[in-house]
This record gives C-alpha cells, sequence and structure tokens, in this order.
C-alpha cells in the first residue's frame, strides 16, 4: 500500500514515511494475528452434533496481558512521534535564519504568494504578488506566513508531508526545505466553498542558479 | 411510577394510539427503525449520485442526464431531452437546472450532497435506529419492565426526530440550496452565506439539527431513568445484558454532548441571522473560527463513540448466543465501553491537529486518543475469546456480528495512523479518513444493525425474515463493502483529498481514476443490495415464517415475553436469579439457562 504515497522532497518527509511504515507493520501484523486466529476459531469451534462449547467465564491474566501490551505498544508509538511532529509543527523548533520568507494567503480559490522583495519585509513597495504560484530555491529553509481572507484554506502539498489550514486573521508559521527541483501541486485540502476543488497553486522548486535567475529578473537592482 | 394494573389489563386501543402517537416504547422503536430505514435510502441516495461525479466527472447522470447529441449539437433524441428543453424554455428556475443541468452534478450541489450525505447518515439513521429503534424496544423488554419511565416523552421523542426530518428536507428545496459546509459545517463557510451563496439552507440545517438535539436530549433522560429506576427484582447492574449497558453508558453520553452541539448551533443560527461574530475573526474583534471546531468535535467526538458503542453491544449479545457460551470477560467489557466513553470527552483535539491549534496541544491529544486503542483492543481480544471453544452457529446474524468484529478491528487499526500528528499531517483531509470512518460507521455500527434486525426480528414482528434473502444480503453487502471502502485507504495514501467534486483536475491524481469508477461500481452494488434488505423486511412482516417465542435459545428477558409482545410486555414481571449469559453451563442438560429461571437442585447427578 505504501508504494502510492507520492514522492517525498522535503528534508523532515522522510521522518513522516517512516512512522508510517512502522504503523503500517504493526497494524498489517496484528490484523493478520486477529484474523488468522478468528478464522481459526471459527473453523475449529464451528458447532458439531454432539460437541458442547466449554464454559468459560473469562481470564484476568489475559485482560491483563493484552491491557499492558496495547498500553506499551501506543505509548511508545506516541513517544516515537513527539519529536517528528515539534520539528515538522512546532515554531520554535524551526530551522532559524530562512533564506526565504513567503506569505501565502488562501482566498475563493486562490493561493495568494506575496515575496517580501530584497528589503525582507512585508507591506513595502518592493513586495511581488504572484497567484497560485510559489517559487523557491531547492536545498534552502523556506518559511511561509500562511493565512487566509475569508473562509478556512488548508496549505496541501503532498511531496512535502506538509499540510496546515490557513485561517482567516491569523498568521501561522511552516516550514519546509525541498530536496528536489521541480514542480509540485498545491491544492487546497479544507473544503472553502463551490471552488474548493480546483484551488490549486504550484509550488516551483528551482536549482539555486534557476532561482538567482527568477529573482533577478524580478527585483533587477 | 407506573400503574402496572392499567398494563395487565389489555384493552383495544384506537388506530391512531396504536400506529402513530404511540406510547407503547415497541412500537416507537418499531417507528425509529422504518424511519431509519427511510433515511438510510435518502442518504444512501445521495452517496450514489456524487459517486458518480467521483468516478465520471462532469459526464451527466444515467437515466436523467441528457444524451451525447443532446449536448454536443442540441439534437433532441431521447425522452430525457425533452424534458431538459422543456425546463430550459420555461420562465423559472427550476430545480434541476439550477443543480445539474443536463444531469451533471455542478459543483456548489456536488457539496450539498455530500454535506447531506453526512448528515443524514449520523443524525437520522444510525442514532435513530442504534439508540431510538433498539433502545426503546429493547430497554424495558431486557431489564424486564412494562415500558419506558416516560412513555410520553418517549413519543415526544419520535415525532421531534420527524419534526427534525421535514425541516431537514425543506431545505432542499429553498433558493440556495440546502447546507454545503460540510456535516461539520466550519466556520466562517457556514457562518456567513456569502462564501457558499447557501442562504436558508444552513440556516434550516442548525434548526434541524436543533430539534434532533432535543429528540435525542428527552430520549437519553428516558433511558437513564428506566435503566436505573425500573430493572426487574434480580436484575442488578452486572447482571444486565452487554448491549443494555451500551445503550446506557450513550443515553449518558448524548445528554451531556448534545447540548454542546445545541448551544454552537445557536451561535451560528445567531451569527447568520443577528449579525454576531462568533465563529469570525473581525477587525473589530469578535470571534474566531476555531471555536466552532472546539465546540462541534467536543460535541462530536462523544458522538462517534455514540454511534459505535450499541453496535459493540449487539455484538455483545449475539456472538455468546451463537458460541453458546458465556461473554469472555463481562466485566471487563462493561469497564472498557466506560472507558471508551470517557476517554471520548478528551480526544476531541485530534480532528485539529493540522487546524492551527497550537502544536503542543497536538501532542497531549495524540495521547490521549491512542490510549482508546487499549479499551478496543479488550473488546476484540474478549470477542474472540468468547468464541474459543465454543459451539458456533454460523445463523444471519452471527454472519453480521463477526463482520462486525473484523470491519471494526479494520476501522480501529486504520485509526491509529490518524492519532499519529506526524502522519495525520499526510493523511488529513484525505480519502484515508473516509476510509476510516466508514469502516467503523458502516463495517462497525451497520453490521451490528443488520445482525441486530435480523435476530431482534421475530421478537418485534412475530415471524422470521427469509434466511435465504437475509444470506444474500449479507454476502453481498460484505463484498460490495469492502470493495468501496478499501480502496479508499489506498487513495488517502496517495494524498486524494476528500470533499473535492472533480479529482482528474489535478495532476498527481489522475493516477487514481480506474479505482475510482470502480469504488462507484462497488458503492451502487452496495446500494442495490440493501433493496434485499428492505425487501425482505417488509415482505417478512405480514409473510414470514411465524416464529416461536425464543427461536435461538436465548437467556435474557426479552425472549420471556409472549409473542407477538403485548401491551405491558410481561404477563407478570420476572425475577432475575442469574447473569445473561449463562451458556453451556456444566451439569446442566440444557445449554441455556434463561435469566429468569428459578434457581434448582439440579435433577440428576454424575451425568
Amino acid at each position: 500500500m505504501l508504494q502510492w504515497l507520492p514522492e517525498n522532497v522535503s528534508t523532515f518527509g522522510q521522518g513522516v514515511d517512516n512512522l508510517f511504515t512502522l504503523i503500517y507493520w504493526i497494524t498489517v501484523v496484528v490484523f493478520i494475528a486477529v484474523m488468522a486466529t478468528l478464522i481459526t476459531f471459527l473453523i475449529k469451534y464451528r458447532h458439531r452434533e454432539g460437541h458442547r462449547a466449554e464454559y468459560i467465564e473469562g481470564s484476568t491474566t489475559l485482560e491483563i496481558v493484552w491491557t499492558a501490551a496495547t498500553t506499551l505498544i501506543v505509548f511508545g508509538l506516541a513517544m516515537l512521534s513527539l519529536p517528528q511532529w515539534n520539528k515538522i509543527k512546532s515554531p520554535t523548533d524551526f530551522p532559524e535564519n530562512p533564506d526565504v520568507v513567503v506569505q501565502v494567503s488562501g482566498k475563493q480559490f486562490n493561493w495568494d504568494m506575496t515575496y517580501p522583495g530584497p528589503d525582507n519585509e512585508l507591506g513595502t513597495d518592493d513586495d511581488l504578488e504572484l497567484e497560485n504560484e510559489l517559487h523557491v530555491p531547492v536545498d534552502a529553509v523556506v518559511h511561509i506566513r500562511l493565512t487566509a481572507e475569508d473562509v478556512i484554506h488548508s496549505f496541501f502539498v503532498p511531496q512535502l508531508r506538509l499540510k496546515q489550514d490557513a485561517l482567516p486573521n491569523r498568521f501561522i508559521d511552516v516550514w519546509f526545505k525541498a530536496i528536489k527541483a521541480g514542480r509540485y501541486e498545491i491544492p487546497c485540502a479544507e473544503l472553502c466553498g463551490f471552488g474548493h476543488s480546483g484551488m490549486l497553486g504550484y509550488l516551483n522548486v528551482h536549482t539555486q542558479a534557476d532561482y538567482d535567475a527568477w529573482v533577478k529578473e524580478r527585483w533587477p537592482q | 411510577m407506573h400503574d402496572n394494573e392499567h398494563a395487565s389489563h389489555h384493552h383495544e386501543e384506537s388506530f391512531i394510539r396504536k400506529y402513530i402517537f404511540s406510547l407503547d416504547h415497541k412500537m416507537i422503536g418499531k417507528q425509529f427503525l422504518i424511519y431509519g430505514l427511510i433515511m438510510f435510502f435518502v442518504g444512501g441516495g445521495l452517496a450514489l449520485l456524487f459517486r458518480w461525479q467521483l468516478a465520471y466527472p462532469e459526464k451527466p447522470l444515467p437515466v436523467i442526464g441528457a444524451s451525447p447529441q443532446y449536448l454536443e449539437e442540441g439534437e433532441v433524441v431521447t425522452g430525457v431531452d425533452k424534458m431538459w428543453e422543456r425546463i430550459y424554455e420555461s420562465e423559472k428556475e427550476e430545480w434541476l437546472e439550477v443543480n445539474m443541468p443536463n444531469g451533471v452534478i455542478e459543483p456548489a450541489f456536488y457539496n450539498m450532497l455530500f454535506t447531506m450525505h453526512a448528515t443524514i447518515m449520523v443524525f437520522f439513521v444510525v442514532v435513530p435506529i442504534l439508540v431510538g429503534a433498539f433502545g426503546n424496544f429493547l430497554i424495558p423488554l431486557m431489564i424486564g419492565t412494562r415500558d419506558m419511565a416516560f412513555p410520553v416523552l418517549n413519543m415526544l421523542s419520535f415525532w421531534l426526530a420527524v419534526v427534525a426530518a421535514i425541516v431537514m428536507a425543506i431545505g432542499f428545496f429553498v433558493p440556495g440550496g440546502h447546507a454545503a459546509a460540510g456535516w461539520t459545517g466550519y466556520a466562517p463557510l457556514s457562518s456567513d452565506p456569502q462564501w457558499t451563496g447557501v442562504d436558508w439552507g444552513q440556516n434550516l440545517w442548525a434548526i434541524s439539527l436543533l430539534i434532533q438535539g432535543f429528540s435525542s436530549l428527552v430520549g437519553s433522560i428516558n433511558y437513564i431513568t428506566t435503566i436505573i429506576n425500573m430493572r426487574a427484582p434480580g436484575m442488578t447492574f452486572f447482571r444486565m445484558p452487554l448491549v443494555i449497558w451500551s445503550l446506557f453508558i450513550v443515553a449518558i453520553l448524548l445528554l451531556l454532548a448534545f447540548p454542546v452541539l445545541s448551544s454552537a448551533l445557536a451561535l451560528l443560527i445567531f451569527d447568520r441571522l443577528a449579525g454576531t461574530t462568533f465563529f469570525t475573526a473581525t477587525a473589530e474583534g469578535g470571534g474566531d473560527p476555531l471555536l466552532w471546531q472546539h465546540l462541534f468535535w467536543f460535541f462530536g467526538h462523544p458522538e462517534v463513540y455514540i454511534l459505535i458503542l450499541p453496535g459493540m453491544g449487539i455484538a455483545s449479545e449475539l456472538i455468546p448466543v451463537f458460541s453458546r457460551k458465556p461473554v469472555f470477560g463481562y466485566r471487563s467489557m462493561v469497564y472498557a465501553m466506560i472507558a471508551i466513553a470517557f476517554l471520548g470527552w478528551i480526544v476531541w483535539g485530534h480532528h485539529m491537529f493540522q487546524s492551527g491549534m497550537r502544536p503542543a496541544l497536538g501532542s497531549a491529544f495524540m495521547t490521549t486518543t491512542m490510549l482508546i486503542a487499549v479499551p478496543s483492543a479488550i473488546k476484540t481480544f474478549n470477542w474472540l475469546g468468547t468464541m474459543f471453544r465454543g459451539s458456533i452457529r454460523f445463523t444471519t446474524p452471527m454472519l453480521h456480528a463477526i463482520a462486525f468484529v473484523s470491519m471494526f478491528v479494520i476501522g480501529g487499526l486504520s485509526g491509529i495512523y490518524m492519532a499519529n500528528t506526524p502522519v495525520d499531517i499526510f493523511i488529513h483531509d484525505t480519502y484515508y479518513i473516509v476510509a476510516h470512518i466508514h469502516y467503523v460507521v458502516f463495517g462497525g455500527s451497520l453490521f451490528a444493525i443488520f445482525g441486530g434486525i435480523v435476530f431482534w426480528f421475530p421478537k418485534m414482528y412475530g415471524r422470521y425474515m427469509n434466511d435465504t434473502l437475509s444470506k444474500i444480503h449479507f454476502w453481498l453487502t460484505f463484498a460490495a463493502f469492502n470493495c468501496t471502502f478499501f480502496p479508499m485507504h489506498i487513495l488517502g495514501v496517495g494524498g486524494h483529498m476528500r470533499r473535492i467534486s472533480n479529482p482528474m483536475q489535478y495532476e498527481f491524481l489522475q493516477t487514481f481514476e480506474g479505482m475510482n469508477i470502480f469504488i462507484t461500481m462497488s458503492a451502487f452494488t452496495l446500494g442495490f443490495a440493501q433493496l434485499i434488505l428492505v425487501f425482505n423486511f417488509f415482505w417478512s412482516i405480514y409473510r414470514g415464517k411465524v416464529a416461536e417465542k425464543n427461536p435461538w435459545h436465548v437467556n435474557t428477558l426479552e425472549w420471556e415475553a409472549p409473542t407477538p409482545v403485548p401491551h405491558g410486555n410481561f404477563g407478570q414481571i420476572p425475577t432475575v436469579y442469574r447473569g445473561p449469559y449463562e451458556y453451556s453451563v456444566p451439569g446442566e442438560e440444557a445449554d441455556w439457562i434463561p435469566q429468569a429461571q428459578p434457581e434448582h437442585v439440579p435433577a440428576t447427578s454424575g451425568d
């Protein structure tokens, strides 16, 4: 099933995929074990003439065993997941000094990208606004200031393993570092109205040289 | 509280008192059952409409869609083309023209379809059947009393649900269409008409759910009171059948959870009609869109357990009966249900991991959510333990119970992926979630409902359902269900977002076209399989084989009552001498001892 995952192109994506794989194998093993037990019981203990069920009310030992085992597994999983989660979502854990900062704003039914320009400040004359096109260099830390103008949208880049809702009147920071150049889709993942289906932007990950050329073209000094 | 004398004197009731404004818990239960089955077809029909659009985006629907010749050249070929011609020529805006011109589903109409599919299935099908029908029918019979504590409230509960359904139905035909902000109704999409163009549809949606809330509230008070106060002599709490435990716990959840939704709905109505801004962040201050999500899911997560706990209860009845064994770990089954109900209150944030809620809260909610795996595992292992060394009879209700356990295992295991915050970043808002909820609520609750209907039908209507039809219905449903919903896990892993009307607009989803077509075909099969159930149900009410009093040899009290069960249920209130699952007791000749059978010295020794 995991081969259906889109290719991962972010630095933290592998961590997500590893957890995905781990949970996949845990659940597959549990599922097969439970189903095998069930089917064995169904065959072995099917009704036969002259054969009576055995009166068993339960077993405290077994109850304790499976309660403890399940608790241990889920706590173990939770502990393994915490660092990954913080790495991706917790602003205090973000890599500092981003190479690129962009404000992304969802509005029915487009993604507005605002680059602060050479002065690194939003709301000044050298800002650049682009509709549905996000340009970043490869192997660079990108910070995105995510917001929305009308309703809730959700910024989703499947290949980055990144998803974050964008809320009106609130700014939420997300980050990523892409490791492969290419053009990736940015669908909106939260129902946002009749144009939700097809609300689609593009993330253009350029090589450093291409990105520099793009910057030069946009802001010729 | 209740006049036993009155009940035992049987008197003729008028048609209206008996079949319409009935005070009898059994009739109200049957009313809820038929209500739920009707709504099941409405909700399912809506799903088939949008499944068509997902498989064949922008293509006209079968039957009511215009022909290709008409679409391309305006040439009227079929009778349906003629209908469309007439609609376009008419002066006023016809409903079909607005929502599906030429039989092609418009994106706004698509949003309405899935919104109403979920709303109807959750609030008008699963809860009314599990809680309204089984709760009403089973509680007084299984605890050994003559009726509910408050029969008039009980009647009110049903008729409020009818009013709610009518209000909800009107919403389909108001200008602007019905609610289209998802069954979760996230603000500000839902709280301001300018974002969807939906005007009174969303208002009626909220008002209808408010009324449905009152119906649930009235019902749950009744259930709790009845179970606490009216158990037969000897029916201690720990001699109650597990389905009664589940309904008792669910009634408490409903009592506490629904008012939260009602408050949120009231605020939503104020936002829409009175210009307040509870759920909108404006420059002047005011509210917050996340407030809606917190309120909705604080109700919504207990609601999910309201949908599954009675299913667990029903499975816990069927498995011991048809394994001829006591339920394995009765007390731990009860404690597991209490634990699920308790944990249900502190996990709502797992619906909001990507909402912008503080990430530290996400970690806390991940931990509590994963803990739910523990009581779920306990229940599953206990069901397996019940079958261990049993004498399993593969009756139709048992097949449904086995399907319930298997599907619940898949639905439970898939929940672990979403509970895990980093993995949820990817699969949140994808078809993985859709797969999970359908494995729990369809694979879980609905299989339990089907099993329960076949199992209690002889007591409800005094006749058997046709077993061949029941078995065909089971196998078709089981196969079509898995073909419909299992591939949705794969769509989710591929990143396929939910709630999009046309996946072909996205490059990374092109590869899923074939899978979407397969799912749609399976969904149609699943839909048609349900016609068998309904035909069998209504046919058997009149033509089924007449059933004896206790055809499955069950211990619990409902089978002590004569069939058909008279007004007042029991001639004399039974006394309970033992727990509900005393099957295959050593030293007993029969492999079952009814709860109401007095203690006796074993007749012969040395067998």
